[in-house]
């Protein structure tokens, strides 16, 4: 399709400001304009809304395509949590009325959802408070990073290293490493489990933190992970749990209870909000009571009047990790979501989730080899390591898939797996749209064996044919020059 | 009556489902969950109706004082949104889809992505854009960061003229690295440039800019700019992008990076998020940007796409090793302000700044005829500046709230010794009639 600033005609508008009532002011010292206008693209409301128009329907999206990318929940997002961040009262807020001298009852109501919200997210998780503020999952780790900083120089140590197992999420080694900290990745073993003589090998009085997720990047529930927390608090360290795959656990454990001290909590996967093309999303992050005193400020509070207010009153707090009170719009959604789904829908939700992955594995298992023979839980891990061997990888299988209308399921991660294809359903796709995909499948391994040729010319079906991303890197053109 | 889960499991289904896992119930898929480690409480209500909890939001918003006539702004505008702009990115075909990391099925995204990219070089006048941050602290905070990658330096030199919540920010961040800050004060409404010549040496990674700065005033940069480049450190600019349709460029200045809060464009208010933080730079700084980046390439016919690419900066790849740690970045608010700004097209941009000027100066104007106000003038500004009340301004701002306005932001609350001053923004949303009405009522309250 064309781009848009190849569609630009001089003269043309897309939308007209009122006409000027005040009388014309002495002009700006031309010192301090621009010389040269823009080449951003004039053109009609209609050209605007046909040409984004026509590029959204390139994509694959929950809403027209089943999207089992692992790790990242893609759940269906009600609609009436859309409706509810676009009310007026929420969407034209400003942010810096209730820092305004008595302005505090001008956001009530925001502040009550950002106070309930973190109760909520308190009582699932098994932690004693949250901060609200992160902006994104890697954003909620760097802020956990922090807090974990802050925890141990308060005890006046300061430590050099968090561990992290080499099938995490690549934001947990980037995270620990912005924040200050050296990395040491600890391999998984035979079983699928994190390597525990090595884990012990390396912790010790240095160590900051753990940084576990929690079932794993694998699919994998951890029956040690208890021990795992126990043995990092021996030795002074804390737990950090990446929250990536909580859906799997929503009343069935918590975090809190399984030992962890910091939690980030991704609301755009496991609380049902839209993942907008790659964000916004929102990363609160949740601590023990060794940790509520570093939390960042403002924190929300509620008064004795019933009435909601900004404290800024925490002398250990870390400071200021987002310009205000984090992602209200996303955080306003999932709050609703909560809302309505209450205990037993969220029970509910993970026991399906659960359901779907283990039918995906079930029904897959004797087609494509299994990352580890277990029980999974919101996700299955294969390796097209098998069809390697006729010259079909991951990456063939996932562009067949998108000629059949799926978005792929997440390829080569997590990097431990050869030729990984990382399977979530989430609880919200019918068993009669899980039977197809497990049909398209099998049918890609069959071809693996008759017509390998046909997989690999994949997609065929689509607007494009697959992408040099080589010369993409190696000559780098990255935007549009008139 | 059933409770709304949004999964559409019979039970039947799942029935069927568990014969084929070969369990005997749902819970058996839990074993592996020791009993000790379950859940100790899940103290939560039971589901409410999507009516029920539309009303409850609708009432809690309606808490919410947005009937104010607002001149708040210090960073966060108050514009007009275009109808249009909702429509387009309320297509599920952009809002319920992730990361395009498959291009095939991403191309929508992708291209999209690429325009915005486009247009944030135009605005800033640099060469190469990411496909955005979180906001515009973050994006100062990367730069900073890539200023000391790239320097190998440690020495950051900031406006104090920068926004108090992104200097705080930057310090939160860097608590536990070894970093060097300098915050250069502000004399009549400008960064001292004697003092920040003072501290300029070949220990300074980059000096960092806000233009216009915190109390609306705009300057033109390039001398200091120049003089940066001959310590070798880098120039970072923040910068308020609607002031681009007027304003000299970031890169008509000669900065090394422009960083920016994108909120101003198409974006909702929203009580603090979400927002857009946008970066640019000069192109031979790319391979140290943080974040996503889309690059145009062909197909196996030759056909133009488009694809995520210079990745091995980024986490996925390079780990404990990459440029950022971000991930999910701000990907819909990017697209509300490639299509907002397409919608206003190249004249539009330039109307929408003048119009914010204009409307700013007849403000300044007003106020300075109503005795005791002294409107500061030492500087030129774009659509916010400053007053000086005979009287505490959080006081008068409490008090104007009576009178139906967010009449600024008291420079007090980031500023010692500035409690009598007022912040006032004024954007194309405002009319003569409501500006002359805050000029009433102001006299009214002094």
């Amino acid at each position: 399709m064309q781009l848009i600033y190849e569609k630009h005609k001089e003269g043309r508008r897309g939308f007209c400001f009122s006409k000027p009532d005040v009388p014309q002011a002495k002009p700006l010292d031309v010192k301090y304009c621009r010389s040269k206008d823009t080449n951003i693209a004039s053109l009609s409301e209609l050209d605007v809304v046909r040409h984004y128009t026509n590029l959204s329907r390139l994509n694959f999206s929950v809403d027209t395509n089943f999207y089992p990318l692992g790790s990242c929940t893609m759940k269906y997002n009600p609609k009436f949590t859309e409706r509810i961040a676009a009310f007026e009262g929420f969407s034209q807020l400003h942010p810096l009325l209730p820092q305004l001298a008595g302005g505090g009852m001008l956001a009530q109501g925001s502040l009550e959802v950002l106070y309930e919200a973190e109760k909520l997210l308190a009582e699932i998780t098994g932690m004693i408070a949250f901060t609200m503020q992160p902006l994104a999952g890697a954003h909620g780790e760097l802020t956990g990073a922090m807090l974990i900083a802050a925890y141990h120089k308060d005890k006046g140590s300061r430590r050099k290293y968090i561990i992290v197992p080499d099938s995490s999420h690549g934001t947990n080694p980037a995270s620990a490493a912005i924040a200050g900290y050296q990395v040491i990745v600890i391999p998984t073993g035979k079983d699928g489990y994190m390597d525990l003589e090595q884990y012990k090998k390396y912790l010790n009085s240095d160590v900051a933190a753990v940084m576990l997720t929690c079932p794993d990047t694998l699919g994998i529930f951890n029956p040690q992970i208890k021990e795992i927390a126990d043995m990092a608090h021996e030795v002074g360290a804390l737990m950090y749990y990446d929250g990536a795959n909580l859906n799997a656990l929503l009343g069935k454990a918590r975090p809190g209870d399984l030992g962890f001290d910091v939690v980030h909590i991704n609301l755009h996967k496991t609380f049902g909000t839209p993942h907008g093309g790659g964000g916004p999303g929102a990363g609160p992050v949740g601590v023990s009571e060794a940790l509520v005193d570093f939390l960042p400020k403002p924190r929300v509070v509620r008064r004795s009047d019933a009435t909601y207010a900004l404290d800024y009153h925490y002398n250990k707090s870390i400071g200021y990790i987002a310009p205000f009170y984090g992602n209200f719009g996303v955080i306003l959604k999932a709050y609703a979501y909560m809302l309505c789904l209450g205990k037993d829908g969220l029970i509910k939700t993970a026991e399906l989730a659960v359901l779907n992955a283990n039918y995906c594995q079930a029904r897959l298992k004797d087609y494509y080899d299994l990352a580890f023979e277990k029980a999974c839980m919101h996700e299955c891990v294969f390796s097209a390591a098998r069809q390697a061997k006729n010259g079909v990888h991951a990456i063939d299988i996932a562009k067949y898939l998108i000629d059949k209308g799926y978005h792929p399921p997440t390829v080569y991660f997590p990097l431990i797996v050869k030729e990984a294809l990382m399977i979530e359903p989430t609880e919200t796709e019918s068993k009669e749209t899980l039977d197809v995909f497990i049909e398209t499948m099998i049918e890609i391994a069959r071809l693996t064996e008759d017509d390998p040729i046909r997989v690999k010319q994949a997609p065929l079906n689509m607007p494009i044919k697959r992408l040099d991303e080589t010369r993409a890197a190696r000559e780098p053109n990255l935007r549009w020059k008139s | 009556m059933s409770k709304m889960n949004y999964t559409p499991h019979t039970q039947e289904d799942v029935k069927q489902m568990l014969k084929a896992i070969g369990a005997s119930s749902i819970e058996e898929l839990f074993k592996d969950i020791p009993q000790a480690l379950r859940a100790k409480s899940f103290n939560l209500a039971d589901g409410k109706s999507e009516i029920e909890v539309t009303n409850h939001l609708k009432k809690l918003s309606d808490k919410n004082a947005t009937g104010l006539i607002n001149f708040v702004g210090a960073g966060f505008y108050d514009h007009f949104i275009p109808a249009a702009v909702d429509a387009i990115v309320n297509r599920p075909e952009f809002y319920t889809a992730y990361t395009p990391y498959q291009p095939e099925c991403s191309q929508g995204w992708l291209q999209s992505i690429y325009e915005y990219q486009t247009a944030i070089c135009e605005l800033t006048g640099l060469d190469v854009s990411n496909a955005s941050l979180y906001d515009g602290g973050t994006a100062i905070y990367e730069a900073a960061m890539m200023s000391i990658r790239l320097t190998g330096r440690n020495k950051i030199i900031m406006d104090s003229g920068m926004s108090l919540i992104y200097r705080a920010m930057l310090y939160t961040y860097t608590s536990n690295l070894s970093i060097e800050f300098v915050e250069i004060p502000v004399v009549h409404g400008h960064s001292s440039r004697e003092e920040l010549f003072k501290h300029l040496d070949d220990k300074t990674a980059a000096v960092i800019l806000q233009n216009p700065n915190f109390f609306g005033a705009v300057d033109d940069h390039s001398d200091v700019v120049e003089r940066v480049h001959k310590f070798g450190a880098l120039a970072i600019s923040s910068v308020y992008p609607v002031s681009l349709g007027m304003l000299k460029s970031p890169g008509e200045m000669n900065f090394d990076i422009a960083t920016g809060e994108g909120q101003s464009l198409g974006i909702p208010l929203s009580f603090g998020g979400p927002y857009l933080g946008f970066m640019a730079a000069k192109k031979e700084l790319v391979r140290q940007m943080p974040g996503r980046i889309v690059g145009e390439t062909v197909d196996s016919d030759g056909k133009r796409g488009f694809v995520l690419t210079l990745q091995t900066r980024e986490q996925h790849i390079r780990r404990e090793k990459a440029t950022s740690n971000i991930c999910s970045n701000e990907a819909h608010c990017a697209l509300r302000a490639v299509v907002f700004l397409s919608l206003l097209g190249r004249s539009g941009i330039k109307e929408m700044a003048e119009l914010n000027y204009q409307k700013t100066e007849f403000a300044k104007e007003a106020l300075s005829k109503i005795k005791g106000v002294e409107v500061k003038r030492s500087s030129p500004t774009f659509n916010e500046f400053t007053v000086m009340l005979p009287r505490r301004a959080d006081d008068v701002v409490y008090r104007m709230i009576d009178k139906g306005f967010a009449c600024g932001f008291p420079l007090g609350r980031f500023y010692k010794g500035m409690e009598n001053y007022l912040l006032i923004a004024v954007t194309e949303k405002r009319t003569k009639e409501e500006i002359c009405r805050l000029a009433d009522s102001l006299e009214a309250v002094l």
